[in-house]
């Protein structure tokens, strides 16, 4: 195969990755809502162990592509950026199957509905940031990338907001203390995964124009 | 600064070489045509001697170079070519190889008067061809021989291996091979070998002197078994036995002349397609 | 999916004069993969692969031990019709050596010396190579030119049209781009791509690079014997013997 297919194949996998990725948090943050066990479980023990295939899947094929084709310039900025999203992607997975166990264990008890609410806001904002980088890196568009660099700011916003909520609720309420710390972990969780969006996205920015703005997205 | 002092000197000394070889030949072509022209007429050329070889032309003795010079190349030609293609393409290197090339070269170093005499003993008395025009072409063919073996050899080492292997490994036989590449691309190389052998036959006069020329013969050869005049000869016997010397000088030199010609005209035409050759293939 | 064998070289010891060139060599070639041969000057790649197709029949004082099995038959037995093999498998040389004949009498040159007398079914056979060896194009207005005055690049794509004229199983490259500029050298290499669809290919190159960008399978070859033999991109990234590692690594060659 010559180097631009195999590079193309690359590529491909990766979306393929990411597609199941944010397929999961539909999943998890459905299943949350609508009180679906199954569903929860579903990714738990089905899509997980299948993003770790993915994952070793596209680390091979990376050795691969460099050992065969010592790529250069833009395609080897490409190829380094997939190993790097790639890896991230895994995390992001992991993260989301933390969201489906804390989902479980709230299915017996729904907690206050106004932190409720900023949860599924901030599921909102992440879904679309994971979308939005997923994009930036097919169509090659670092504009993309920029917005979903500054969009961190917002999930980041919105979980200080819950937290203060659910302290707060926590300390007027001990017996809501389990339901409280999961509803936590679920936003936690959720703001880890809009981190690794914004990895993602400076990703894309060095895979297409060569700068690097890691640890400088505030800057913007 | 010495060095260069030194090439400019040795670049002149070979110039100056050069012009002795010149001036000899220049001389020569002077010399013959000079005293040969005036001869030269359409009765001249065409011919046949009347009057005891004082009147008339020398039709018959062009006539018979011309066959001798074509009975030598056409018994030649296949024989050292084939003897050429056997020694370069198919027998194995080694000992046997360089003894047979050896006495080739040998062969070619023969005093042209023994082949005359190898002639005579061998084509007129043993094998009955008498006096004639066979005897004397395969007396002269002998004589040529080492030269087109010499000069086919290495037009067909000349021809890249590369050639060769290509066309083995499409599946062709080794013959398929030389027919088809081989040869072709040799052709120069072997029409250069035919074209000093032209020069060579024709102008030879010992190997015919007994195996086929002779001073008179009435009219042109009626066949290859009969005896023929020849211009070399015809030369050497009007300067040594003709009865009216100033006359038959003046004939000598106008066969010289066509003679000459002869060779250069024969020459010009393997050159024209040796050169043919060579361009369309573009080496 | 199973690949299966095209040609397996059992036990290959191979001398010029006194001089071992090849030792104990043990090799299978798939069908219609690429496979490569590499090592440094003097391992004994060319050697190997002039085995193939018995070409080294060619050089003086040369012995071959061993067997190479090809269509079922040993190639090396004494019934063995060379002629024919040397038609099933076909080769293309380090330097392009196009016949001094038009274009044309090239590719057809194949075909005449297996006694295709057909003009049409032989105008057919030259065009059909010629675009199979992606000349057709450049060529197609001027088919009884001399071939010499192609550039490199053409003449060596000519040379590849020339072999499958005669339908080949399997091709052999003898170090195909080692004269040719980068361009040429990519263009013979996507169609050494191309042809794998139909031919089993075995390329010798000394630019293990280009072993990594087109090859299904790799054997590196050192001082006659295989060190080692496998899938290219286990190879190129896992090799299991250390002299491969150091070769990859540039320690030497």
């Amino acid at each position: 195969m010559l180097e631009e297919e195999k590079i193309a194949l690359l590529k491909r996998e990766l979306i393929e990755y990411a597609t199941l990725v944010e397929a999961m948090i539909d999943k998890s943050i459905r299943g949350l809502v609508n009180k679906e066990r199954d569903v929860l479980i579903e990714v738990i023990e089905k899509d997980e162990p299948k993003t770790n295939d993915f994952e070793i899947k596209l680390d091979e094929l990376c050795t691969v592509v460099i050992a065969q084709y010592q790529p250069k310039g833009k395609w080897l900025r490409t190829v380094l950026m997939v190993l790097k999203i790639n890896n991230d992607l895994e995390r992001m997975a992991d993260h989301v199957a933390n969201i489906a166990e804390s989902g479980l264990s709230l299915i017996e008890e729904r907690p206050t509905i106004k932190s409720f609410n900023e949860i599924l806001q901030m599921a909102e904002l992440t879904k679309g940031m994971l979308k939005k980088s997923i994009d930036s890196f097919v169509q090659e568009d670092s504009q993309l990338a920029y917005d979903v660099c500054t969009r961190d700011n917002m999930v980041d916003e919105l979980r200080n907001l819950a937290r203060k909520e659910i302290l707060g609720g926590m300390c007027v309420d001990a017996s809501t203390v389990e339901t409280s710390l999961n509803v936590l972990r679920i936003a936690r969780n959720l703001e880890r995964i809009a981190d690794l969006s914004t990895n993602i996205g400076e990703d894309v920015i060095f895979m297409v124009e060569g700068k690097v703005i890691k640890h400088k997205t505030d800057k913007i | 600064m010495k060095n260069k002092l030194t090439q400019h000197l040795g670049f002149l000394f070979l110039w100056i070489a050069i012009i002795p070889a010149l001036f000899f030949l220049g001389t020569i072509i002077y010399f013959v045509c000079v005293k040969g022209i005036s001869i030269i007429s359409w009765e001249f050329l065409t011919e046949v001697p009347r009057r005891g070889m004082t009147e008339g032309g020398v039709a018959p003795a062009i006539v018979g170079t011309l066959y001798l010079t074509m009975g030598a190349i056409l018994f030649s030609l296949p024989l050292g070519l084939a003897c050429a293609i056997y020694l370069c393409e198919y027998s194995p290197a080694g000992y046997v190889v360089n003894v047979i090339r050896m006495s080739i070269n040998n062969l070619a170093g023969v005093p042209s008067v023994v082949f005359g005499l190898f002639g005579l003993a061998v084509f007129v008395k043993f094998l009955g061809f008498g006096v004639s025009i066979l005897s004397g072409s395969l007396t002269l063919g002998i004589m040529v021989l080492p030269q087109i073996i010499s000069a086919s050899q290495e037009a067909l080492i000349a021809v890249p291996q590369s050639y060769r292997e290509a066309s083995l490994a499409l599946g062709a036989t080794h013959w398929q091979t030389i027919k088809k590449i081989v040869l072709p691309s040799a052709l120069p190389g072997i029409l250069t070998g035919v074209i000093l052998s032209i020069g060579r036959a024709a102008g030879e006069t010992a190997p015919i002197l007994f195996t086929a020329a002779t001073f008179y013969t009435r009219g042109y050869p009626d066949s290859i078994f009969s005896e023929v005049m020849a211009l070399p000869y015809h030369i050497y016997a009007l300067m040594t036995e003709g009865t009216h010397p100033e006359k038959q000088t003046e004939i000598a030199y106008g066969c010289a002349l066509i003679l000459m010609l002869l060779v250069l005209l024969m020459s010009a035409l393997a050159i024209f397609l040796r050169q043919r050759q060579r361009s369309f293939y573009g080496k | 999916m199973e690949n299966s064998i095209e040609i397996k070289a059992e036990e290959i010891n191979f001398y010029y004069g006194t001089k071992q060139a090849l030792k104990n060599i043990n090799l299978e070639i798939y069908e219609k993969q690429v496979t490569a041969l590499i090592g440094p000057s003097g391992c004994g790649k060319s050697t190997f692969i002039r085995l193939l197709n018995r070409m080294n029949d060619l050089i003086p004082h040369n012995r071959v031990e061993g067997k190479i099995y090809f269509e079922g038959q040993n190639i090396f037995e004494e019934n063995v019709d060379v002629v024919s093999l040397r038609r099933r498998v076909g080769m293309v040389f380090q330097k392009p050596n196009p016949f001094p004949k038009t274009i044309f009498e090239n590719v057809s040159y194949g075909l005449e010396v297996n006694r295709i007398r057909n003009k049409q079914t032989i105008e057919e056979k030259v065009i059909s190579s010629l675009n199979q060896a992606a000349l057709w194009k450049e060529v197609k207005d001027r088919l009884h030119d001399s071939a010499l005055g192609l550039s490199g690049g053409q003449q060596q794509r000519l040379c590849i049209a020339r072999c499958l004229a005669v339908e080949p199983h399997v091709i052999l490259f003898d170090e195909p781009c080692a004269s040719l500029d980068p361009i040429s050298t990519r263009s013979i290499e996507e169609l050494i791509l191309d042809l794998k669809k139909y031919y089993t290919i075995v390329i010798v190159t000394h630019n293990m690079q280009q072993a990594a960008r087109i090859s299904d399978f790799t054997a590196f070859l050192y001082l006659g014997e295989l060190i080692e033999f496998g899938p290219t991109e286990k190879l190129f990234t896992v090799p299991k013997q250390k002299m491969t590692e150091e070769y990859l690594t540039g320690k030497f060659g």
